[in-house]
């Protein structure tokens, strides 16, 4: 803090830009977006339904009522958002099912970022061959047509939520690539890089000490925005029926399921959809926010 | 004339760069040597291969497009073109530093300047975190940083280009280096802050007794520090003497026409303008055949167009290379 700021303080003046941290500054610029406090305002909501909500509603999610009577039953105090066409606790499954969704798109996206990033700072750093090998991988990898190929590998390596990260990482890190290759490209040619090598730093060292940390702001960013893409994968390849399996719920596999009761039972569908909507809008809100908050000048 | 050990031998450095244009020999036969503890002046306009040449004894040169074709740079009396690229790194920050020009940018935004001193430290030596604090906060002590412990968890954001400069050179001392590399490293500070960062190099040499080789285009700043000077135009030294000899009497017309272009306060006001040297620095693609100064020298002759000058001893340690040196 500068003297100034301290003076600012003592004559109880607002906290001046002296003030604050480069976190206390993004964490500010933040709290003003109105849209990222929006998106983050859905995502506690949402956090708070999938985390706390199971311990309001103590209900098994895979519990199935018997006969006829269980079945497709409209909201009540016994089910507060009905049953579905096992007679299962709808409401119940929206919370596991939350978690699992959330769950996937948290991991997935990290990981792809953790992918892209090593990628990008690799082919960056050393350019020339290794640069060329790794980016015409990663524009190879762009034009697959994602989805058939998905289910293509969705069905070869199985069904299960590990799987489901793995092929979800494995279509999600070339953005990320591309995105940190080209702050390297830019990051190297600094002066501090340069001085770097001239306290005889190793290559290793100045990639992972020196250039990583300073592409961490933009690959949060990427992240936040990341998890809610991952968020659809898993509804899109679990809707396909090839993600996560009965009996356990996700909200992907609650809409595969409800989509043969579309016109007898709605609710079945907007449920899970209207969950999937608000978690990724909101991840998207609070990402746009953030990359604001970072630094205003940057426009990804 | 000198009998201090030879520190650092330079002989017939040649770095060319290739690019999609052509060859650019930025730096062609460079000589130069380093006494230990001597300090020593390598002057030159831009693109004239100073710094090339001083990345070059670090071995940064980009690659590509930049290449050492040729040339030996003995170090403690070994040849550094030679060692390997880890030989190299353990070299770098230890036994030679580098400073660069510009402060506010060779400090990496994100760790506090105590972390970058320590771990210019932590790399070369066997120490704990512990005494690489002690040491740092001696080094920044060392360089005239006041309440060194408080600056130590300061990022540079929060520091001045002059303070950021004193915590380059505390970094780039840090190991007690043998040479230290300035390379234009006063150039971005204004000038009473260049004063200060002099003062300090100097005596920070009195000291620690490193040899410095300063890269300049600015001879005020040679002509306070160095005991020798180089002077350097279009890839070669065209002129290499004590301090004193240069500035007292050059003998390359390019020298000399240097120092008449820096205005004098002794001189009586006149009307006339400053004299320059006529002319642009040649293009690194077409370097002008014979001596590369002839097309701006006022003295060129039928011999410096066609012929190229080697570099002769004109007085005891006075080397220059023109066919017509001037007698002063």
């Amino acid at each position: 803090m500068t003297e100034k700021a301290v003076e600012a303080r003592k004559k109880g003046q607002r906290k001046s830009s002296d003030d604050y941290t480069y976190v206390g500054m993004v964490f500010h610029r933040l709290t003003r977006h109105k849209l990222a406090m929006f998106g983050a305002f859905m995502l506690i909501v949402i956090l708070l339904f999938v985390f706390v909500g199971p311990l309001v509603w103590r209900a098994d999610p895979n519990e199935q009522i018997e006969g006829l009577e269980g079945m497709f039953n409209v909201p009540s105090p016994a089910h507060p958002l009905g049953t579905d066409d096992y007679g299962r606790d709808v409401l119940a499954r929206m919370f596991f099912g939350g978690r699992i969704s959330l769950f996937i798109g948290f991991i997935s996206a990290i990981s792809s970022t953790i992918v892209g990033a090593v990628v990008g700072l690799v082919a960056g750093y050393y350019g020339g061959w290794a640069d060329d090998l790794l980016m015409r991988f990663t524009d190879a990898m762009l034009s697959i047509p994602t989805f058939p190929l998905l289910i293509a590998l969705a069905s070869v390596m199985g069904k299960g939520i590990g799987q489901i990260i793995l092929v979800i990482v494995i279509f999600g890190w070339m953005v990320d690539a591309r995105l940190v290759r080209g702050l390297v490209l830019s990051l190297k040619e600094q002066e501090y890089i340069e001085a770097a090598h001239a306290i005889g730093a190793s290559a290793n060292r100045i990639m992972w000490r020196h250039l990583f940390p300073n592409t961490l702001a933009v690959l949060i960013v990427s992240t936040t925005i990341g998890i809610g893409g991952a968020i659809i994968y898993e509804a899109s390849i679990s809707f396909l029926g090839f993600g996560v399996q009965a009996p356990f719920a996700s909200w992907g596999n609650m809409l595969q399921n409800a989509q043969q009761f579309i016109w007898n039972s709605p609710r079945l569908i907007i449920y899970p959809g209207l969950a999937i909507f608000m978690t990724v809008l909101g991840f998207n809100f609070f990402g746009d926010g953030l990359r604001d908050a970072i630094d205003p000048k940057l426009k990804l | 004339m000198d009998n201090r050990e030879i520190l650092v031998d330079i002989k017939n450095l040649r770095t060319f760069f290739y690019t999609e244009d052509g060859v650019v020999p930025a730096v062609d036969g460079i000589d130069l040597t380093i006494h230990r503890g001597e300090v020593v002046g390598l002057v030159g306009e831009s693109g004239c291969g100073k710094s090339v040449t001083a990345l070059s004894i670090i071995r940064l040169i980009p690659n590509p497009p930049g290449k050492i074709i040729g040339g030996e740079i003995f170090f403690h009396g070994e040849d550094l073109l030679k060692k390997n690229a880890e030989e190299m790194r353990m070299i770098r920050g230890d036994k030679i530093s580098m400073i660069f020009q510009e402060p506010m940018t060779s400090l990496n935004p994100v760790y506090t300047i105590g972390d970058q001193i320590s771990e210019a430290i932590t790399l070369h030596q066997k120490i704990d975190a512990v005494e690489a604090k002690k040491r740092t906060i001696e080094m920044l002590h060392l360089v005239g940083i006041p309440e060194p412990e408080r600056r130590f968890s300061q990022y540079p954001h929060e520091m001045s280009g002059g303070m950021r400069q004193r915590v380059m050179i505390a970094m780039a001392l840090s190991s007690n280096p043998d040479l230290l590399i300035s390379d234009e490293a006063t150039t971005a500070l204004d000038v009473t802050i260049q004063a200060q960062i002099l003062d300090l190099m100097r005596g920070l040499q009195k000291k620690l007794g490193m040899a410095i080789l300063i890269i300049t285009h600015n001879l005020a700043v040679v002509a306070e520090m160095a005991e020798t000077i180089s002077i350097a135009y279009a890839g070669k030294i065209v002129e290499s003497a004590s301090a004193r000899e240069i500035f007292k009497s050059p003998h390359h017309p390019y020298t000399y026409g240097l120092l008449q272009s820096i205005p004098k306060f002794t001189e009586k006001k006149t009307n006339e303008p400053l004299p320059a040297i006529e002319g642009m620095v040649p293009s690194p693609y077409h370097m002008p055949k014979g001596c590369r100064f002839n097309p701006r020298c006022p003295f060129a002759t039928e011999k410096c167009r066609e012929e190229e000058p080697e570099i002769l001893e004109f007085s005891p340690g006075h080397l220059v290379r023109c066919f017509h040196p001037i007698e002063s």
